[in-house]
């Protein structure tokens, strides 16, 4: 016994640290499969996700009231801005309540409740001298303050005034309350 | 004729085992209705798929005439509901299917609640029935804007807008459904192919694995 088992461990040849032919084999299909899988696949997900991954452009500034209109109680205005989606093109007409505030700053909220994007309007039986939503009863000050329902205050558009013109701009959170 | 054929195909393909191990199984006393007849109850699952099948098939006649684009979309529906002959039956049975699956649905999930047949063995079953209710659910939130009215625009919008507020992936997982930043041209065909393609799919799937497991560890036991 003893000195079998010395023949042996001489005997033992040196372990190199191999692979088999199976672990080879089982490696080299999984890479390929794996790497033609993935081909079929990558394009399909980066196809599927490039609308998140397109550059947004800020939209530009447009003319929609005379300066002197503007009075304290707000006045919707409604004016055209150029639109792509995707391969459609088109002009479609956008809305906002614009009011001269106490402090004399002429300022436009966007009519897009802040609770799930159903439009708000000034006035109106239901909710004199408020903003209202018809969709789930959010409420709004003339200020654009959430009173009801909804999470935040109304978003304004960036007001710039030019000869007597109100021009307004791209979206921004609410700078008055 | 048809045994003639049946008997030649049978005889070299042998299949007569395939469908006997499809369709021979006992229908224990319990779950029937014409030994108890509140075993009515067993049958809301079946109905489930009864209607799903109904609306696959009213749904691949609607895409005979459906377009989505936004141009067009909303005319091709009102086309295909008072112009072409039936249009209002084909168009009805998936409006109609659409709510009763869910109903159906509600039900069938009631009974596996309150015959507690969810438990041990069957907890898989439970958790795939489950998925099955959620992309039922992504058909019925995906198909309601494909006709691009009013109603569809804004209770899409309303949709996303829930997306939107999941916490930090919100912003994300609603541009990605949206197809942008509006609901728009690029919605609507995300939409369609969602709803006809990639959840029809899902749905299948669930669906055999849900059948399977239920043939192989059979309806649970009387109460």
């Amino acid at each position: 016994m003893d000195h079998n088992n010395q023949q042996e461990t001489t005997h033992k040849p040196v372990k190199r640290k191999e692979m088999t032919r199976r672990q080879f084999l089982s490696y080299t299909l999984g890479g390929a499969g794996a790497f033609m899988a993935g081909g079929a696949i990558l394009p399909m997900i980066r196809f599927a996700v490039d609308p998140i991954l397109q550059k947004k452009e800020k939209s530009g500034f447009v003319k929609v009231i005379e300066e002197s209109k503007v009075t304290s109680e707000p006045t919707e205005v409604k004016f055209k801005v150029h639109q792509v989606d995707g391969w459609y093109e088109s002009d479609p007409k956008l809305a906002a309540w614009i009011t001269k505030g106490d402090d004399g700053k002429i300022f436009a909220l966007s009519p897009v409740c802040k609770h799930l994007g159903c439009m708000v309007s000034w006035g109106g039986e239901e909710a004199p001298n408020e903003y209202h939503c018809p969709c789930h009863g959010a409420r709004y000050t003339k200020d654009g303050k959430n009173l009801k329902v909804a999470p935040k205050p109304l978003d304004e558009y960036e007001v710039k005034t030019e000869n007597g013109w109100v021009y307004l701009g791209p979206i921004d959170p609410n700078s008055r309350v | 004729m048809f045994k003639n054929m049946y008997n030649w195909i049978d005889e070299r393909l042998d299949i007569t085992p395939m469908w006997r191990d499809i369709a021979d199984h006992e229908v224990p006393e319990h779950v029937n209705p014409a030994h108890h007849f509140s075993a009515f109850v067993y049958c809301f699952g079946g109905l489930t798929f009864f209607i799903t099948v109904i609306q696959i098939l009213s749904g691949m006649f609607l895409t005979m005439y459906y377009v989505p684009d936004i141009i067009n979309a909303y005319y091709s529906v009102d086309y295909l509901q008072h112009q072409v002959a039936f249009g209002a039956i084909v168009r009805g049975m998936h409006h109609w299917g659409a709510s009763l699956v869910i109903v159906m649905m509600f039900l069938h999930t009631l009974r596996v609640f309150f015959t507690g047949s969810y438990k041990a063995p069957r907890e898989m079953n439970w958790v795939v029935g489950m998925l099955i209710f959620f992309v039922m659910l992504g058909l019925g939130f995906t198909g309601y804007l494909l006709p691009w009215d009013n109603k569809a625009y804004y209770a899409t919008k309303v949709g996303l807008e829930i997306a939107g507020s999941v916490p930090f992936l919100g912003d994300y997982i609603k541009e990605l459904m949206n197809g942008g930043t509006i609901v728009g041209a690029q919605t609507l065909t995300r939409f369609f192919a969602i709803h006809v393609f990639f959840l029809p799919g899902a749905l299948l799937a669930l669906l055999a694995g849900h059948f399977f497991m239920i043939r192989k560890q059979g309806i649970s036991g009387p109460l």
